[in-house]
């Protein structure tokens, strides 16, 4: 029989370490649903979307009472909306984006992702009239999460998509003025974008996926504090080794909820994330984990390879608990959902361009990030052309997800609510990129010999 | 056989195995191992059941234990066993 102290120390991890399911996320194709008329493809969507996933919430919330493990957001990702509607005979995107609102309501969940186009290499008609949209729709819906691929290790970057995107940013961020630039937190800008990724505001359904399946993300920043703390003084195998075993239980048990799930539902399984995703409760952040490695504050000399340690230890201990890790699958570094993030940045300790850099090591990118309301759109871009060039030349998925503030400046304090937390409008460089960034056309694929 | 792990913590006091086994009882749970101890002051009691043998459901079962838990002062969890195993069983 399990000791006593393993039954007490896995209850002690969920009631005091903010172990959690972060998400169970059914990924839903929408191939199907096309038709040249808009309203019947928009009739099709929510039959669709309702009808798959009619039962995942309540399938969930009993896993939760089950198992005792809380699951935190219940999500449906679909098929990128450029591609399942390009063939309606509409140039308004906007009334999709209501209908996914209108089903994820319907269900209940949280989030619903998959307003999203793939434009790494250039844009089809579909992916211009859903970039449009974007604005409008993530202002006038809740649940709605958008995503837009830019660029890729294969393909290059769509500097075109680049500057477009930066337009698309401070648009979002107009409309919803009166709430801090809201829409931008739901609007995600890609590089190396994953097909099966169940965190939000980046999940899709992509094209090589089945037509259903059920994707879980797992967290659990506190339980790796908590287990590193029993490690002081102690040489950095000794740490790594602490990382890897933590990250191995946490997967394990998202590997038997996804399991449980994609029983229950009749739905097959797709991947595990194994994603170490911060809230900004205290005891949930990733940046405490690299403190305890010794650092003063995030931000600190050495935090790059704290994190670079951290993201690689969680990976090698997931990755045995699973039978299908995906995803993801690291550390995100989301500084408006982590409490240790948000002091730093406070304090100043943790500035963009130290953040770019931990981008390079970490499992995403810059992300949740409030900055200045007057930044221009140009420099946005220049922002996810660095971003995008990161995730490029090392064969990683890189993100930018800014909120240029309306009205904010350095120093204020926007507040997103709930996961989203509270982000401190950090400084950006206002050395101007706009005559870099209006060149467009595309930087090409890099090499992938010669290594150095 | 349905099985789940039951935790019961709490101050220590008189009588505490036997008004938990006896809501047990009552439900037509199957004890099948228990395990108790004092630790840092606490009681501890981990008792491992089988609810197959019960006409109530998991939640029925999990209510009546909570219920009893809030009236004697106790914190009292019932999870399936698969949990425990997935984290702590290769």
């Amino acid at each position: 029989m399990l000791t006593t102290n393993e039954i007490l120390s896995t209850i002690e991890m969920i009631s005091q370490q903010h172990l959690d399911i972060r998400t169970v996320t059914m990924g839903i194709s929408l191939r199907d649903c096309a038709d040249p008329d808009p309203n019947v493809c928009c009739s099709n969507i929510y039959e669709k979307i309702c009808r798959k996933a009619e039962k995942l919430v309540p399938t969930a919330q009993a896993i939760e009472r089950e198992f005792g493990i809380p699951i935190i957001n219940k999500r449906v990702s679909v098929t990128p909306v450029a591609i399942a509607c390009e063939s309606c005979k509409t140039e308004d995107y906007v009334p999709f984006a209501k209908v996914m609102d209108r089903a994820a309501d319907t269900l209940g969940i949280d989030f619903i992702g998959g307003f999203s186009a793939l434009v790494q290499k250039g844009f089809t008609g579909g992916d211009r009239a859903l970039i449009a949209a974007i604005p409008e729709a993530l202002a006038t819906t809740n649940k709605v999460c958008s995503s837009v691929n830019i660029g890729s290790t294969k393909a290059g970057i769509n500097m075109n998509a680049v500057a477009l995107m930066g337009r698309t940013i401070k648009k979002a961020a107009e409309l919803t003025a009166d709430r801090g630039g809201f829409a931008c937190a739901k609007l995600v800008v890609f590089c190396n974008a994953v097909e099966d990724n169940p965190f939000m505001a980046g999940a899709f359904h992509g094209v090589g996926e089945p037509g259903c399946v059920i994707n879980v993300g797992v967290s659990g920043p506190g339980v790796v504090h908590h287990a590193l703390q029993s490690c002081k003084g102690q040489p950095f195998d000794v740490v790594a080794e602490t990382i890897k075993r933590t990250a191995f239980r946490v997967t394990r048990m998202g590997q038997l909820v996804a399991q449980e799930a994609s029983a229950r539902l009749g739905v097959p399984f797709g991947i595990v994330d194994l994603s170490l995703a911060p809230t900004p409760a205290v005891g949930d952040s990733v940046a405490d984990i690299l403190e305890e490695m010794g650092l003063e504050s995030v931000g600190a000399p050495g935090t790059t390879a704290a994190l670079a340690l951290l993201n690689d230890a969680v990976k090698k201990g997931g990755v045995m608990a699973s039978s299908n890790v995906g995803g993801l699958s690291g550390a995100f570094i989301p500084v408006s959902e982590d409490a240790g993030m948000i002091r730093a940045a406070k304090s100043g300790a943790l500035t963009i361009e130290k953040l770019e850099a931990m981008t390079c090591v970490c499992s995403v990118g810059l992300d949740m990030i409030a900055i200045p309301g007057d930044t221009t759109a140009e420099t946005i871009s220049g922002i996810i052309a660095d971003e995008a060039a990161i995730g490029m030349i090392n064969n990683k998925t890189t993100a930018v997800r800014v909120i240029p503030a309306p009205g904010c400046k350095v120093g204020d304090v926007v507040e997103f609510g709930g996961l989203l937390g509270s982000g401190p409008v950090m400084p950006v460089s206002t050395r101007s990129c706009k005559t870099f960034v209006d060149r467009g056309g595309r930087i090409p694929a890099p090499i992938h010999s010669l290594r150095n | 056989m349905k099985k789940c792990i039951l935790s019961v913590v709490g101050k220590d006091k008189v009588g505490i195995t036997a008004g938990v086994c006896g809501v047990l009882a009552e439900a037509g749970v199957n004890i099948l191992d228990i395990n108790q101890t004092i630790l840092q002051e606490y009681f501890t009691m981990v008792v491992l059941v089988d609810i197959d043998t019960s006409s109530l459901d998991f939640g029925q079962i999990a209510e009546r234990l909570e219920e009893y838990g809030k009236k004697s002062g106790m914190e009292i969890h019932m999870q399936r066993e698969e949990i425990f195993d997935a984290m702590h069983r290769i």
